[in-house]
């Protein structure tokens, strides 16, 4: 099953809505929307997980991709909306001590 | 008593990242089956996933197929997801298994190797054996105060065939 993704961009920085399973099929889809936003100089880009119920080691491969280019354009990257599962996803790998991760937005499970 | 499997349960499926999430699906079908809860489910979702995506990122050159059986028994689940494929370098594998190390800049952190640590976190019991292709044997315990009742009526059963 695809991904369900969508771009939009305010004054100050992009946002990339994310929404589905995010495995090793699906994975290739995100990287493909969110490496080139990294590539922009300087950028800020927010990505909302609000709609990603599923995410194993190939997409969190893909955040780790996103946050090395990220720092080698200089832009930034921060997640936002994890549900519980997702959020412990990133916490067991320790990936959450590497990438920001917006607590306060976060989506309550359900 | 109740060591022996309950069901056996195998699928076989091409090794390509689309039947991934048709193993995935099929794995939690079985575990709501038994009674695990809804974390737990996820777990194993997340296990037989990595351990069918290693098949297919790492086992054959030229297409092959992975094999899943489940054993289902009184008090746990016990999943095998094994291939044909090239062997791996045990040791170096579990060499490398390990979180991510915050204190490392970016720049060196690698976007592969979290799947075999998340699949020993996740489950209960892990074995890789690694010779003439790869097996892995996942195990995840039932916990009893949460389904009781459904342990409850499986002993029972049990319990009656013996007899």
């Amino acid at each position: 099953m695809d991904l369900d993704i969508r771009k939009e961009n305010k004054k100050d920085f992009s946002i990339l809505y994310v929404g589905g399973e995010i495995d090793a099929y699906t994975a290739p889809q995100l990287k493909e929307e969110l490496l080139p936003m990294t590539e922009n100089e300087g950028d800020k880009i927010l990505v909302d997980l609000k709609g990603v119920d599923y995410i194993d080691s190939t997409g969190l491969g893909i955040f780790i991709g996103a946050l090395k280019s990220a720092k080698s354009h200089n832009s930034t990257i921060e997640l936002t909306g994890l549900n519980s599962r997702v959020k412990r996803l990133f916490s067991i790998t320790g990936l959450d001590e590497v990438i920001n991760i917006d607590n306060e937005k976060r989506e309550e499970a359900k | 008593m109740g060591n022996e499997a309950l069901d056996y349960i195998e699928m076989k499926v091409p090794a390509k990242a689309e039947y991934v999430g048709v193993v995935r699906l099929a794995v939690s079908g079985i575990a709501n089956r038994v009674g695990y809860s809804y974390d737990d489910i996820e777990d194993l979702k997340i296990a037989v996933a990595e351990a069918c995506t290693n098949v297919v990122n790492h086992a054959y050159q030229e297409g092959g197929m992975i094999g899943i059986g489940c054993n289902v028994y009184k008090d746990k689940i016990e999943i095998v997801v094994s291939d044909k494929g090239q062997s791996f370098n045990l040791s170096d594998v579990k060499r490398k298994l390990g979180p991510i190390d915050g204190t490392k800049p970016v720049e060196e952190l690698k976007e592969g190797g979290l799947g075999l640590f998340l699949i020993d976190s996740l489950m209960d019991h892990v074995e890789i054996n690694g010779e003439a292709g790869v097996a892995i044997v996942m195990t995840k315990f039932l916990k009893r105060d949460e389904v009781e009742h459904h342990v409850d009526e499986i002993s029972a059963s049990t319990n009656a065939q013996k007899q």
